[in-house]
């Protein structure tokens, strides 16, 4: 039945929102991190969603017309670390503070980091409403006849 | 009644392409935040066109007796891809609001069709039963 596919599919959905849901927590978390370097900052991350091509089906040989170009599911190909500069703070009694007294600050936006939970948020919801609409249309095609 | 292959007419192909639908946009809802993704959705004309019966123009031909047709074309196996109203930056053409109507929308769809089927299933057993139960 194709419609046990569309598990798999929200499912990657669900996976994928859940971990950009997990970075914002982390970026937010490390906000006010300071590192003693501008390289060990602690930057603000973000993961690269990409879909997945491929048929689920593939494995098993199931060479429908439609794993060419079937439905896709989402995947996250790797993290992406923000470019924007590390601010340098001076804080000469801070144990971290370099020579000349400076501590280096993350690069974390607040606002951009509330703005990506609440899309993620958002995704994810309307991920478990299609896994629920999902079930229930099954469970109806269960009863066929009654 | 020679056979029973017609028995719920159309409806068992559109369960198939009900099924296919959702398939392709709980994709498109998976892929909202995906960037260059692009939304796509099945061509119901287009596969109306392939069920009513006549030949698809791609199918094979079987002009010599003992041929063995090919089998019939996946529902919905061509998809259309959605025209966007609001392009993001991103390149992603979801709008998620526009998907999940449409899925809602498939799945009243889906929803009719097991009825249609279960009423013929019904008509079939009190003929059968003539009325008994």
């Amino acid at each position: 039945m194709s419609l046990t596919k569309i598990f798999d599919v929200a499912g990657s959905g669900m996976a994928a929102q859940s971990l950009r849901l997990n970075t914002v927590a982390s970026n937010l978390a490390n906000a006010d991190s300071v590192a003693g370097t501008p390289a060990a900052a602690y930057r603000a991350r973000e993961p690269l969603f990409a879909a997945i091509r491929r048929q689920f089906g593939d494995a098993s040989g199931e060479a429908d017309a439609a794993a060419a170009d079937g439905a896709s599911g989402v995947q996250v190909l790797g993290m992406t670390e923000s470019q924007a500069p590390v601010k340098a703070q001076y804080e000469p009694g801070n144990p971290m503070a370099d020579a000349n007294g400076y501590v280096y600050a993350s690069n974390v936006n607040p606002v951009d980091e509330l703005v990506n939970m609440i899309s993620a948020s958002r995704s994810y919801q309307s991920d478990v409403e299609v896994m629920n609409t999902t079930k229930q249309l099954m469970l109806k095609t269960l009863t066929l006849g009654d | 009644m020679s056979s029973f292959d017609n028995l719920f007419g159309l409806h068992t192909q559109a369960l198939a392409l009900w099924q296919r639908r959702a398939e392709v946009l709980s994709g498109n809802l998976a892929n909202a935040d995906t960037p260059g993704y692009l939304a796509r959705d099945v061509d119901f004309r287009q596969v109306l066109s392939g069920t009513d019966g006549a030949a698809s123009p791609l199918s094979l031909d079987t002009p010599s007796p003992g041929q063995i047709p090919s089998s019939a074309p996946q529902p919905g196996g061509a998809l259309a891809y959605r025209v966007p109203t609001q392009p993001s930056m991103d390149g992603n053409t979801v709008d998620s609001q526009v998907e999940e109507a449409a899925f809602a929308q498939n799945s009243v769809h889906y929803q009719a069709s097991l009825s249609f089927i279960t009423a013929q299933i019904h008509m079939l057993r009190t003929a059968i039963t003539g009325d008994q139960d």
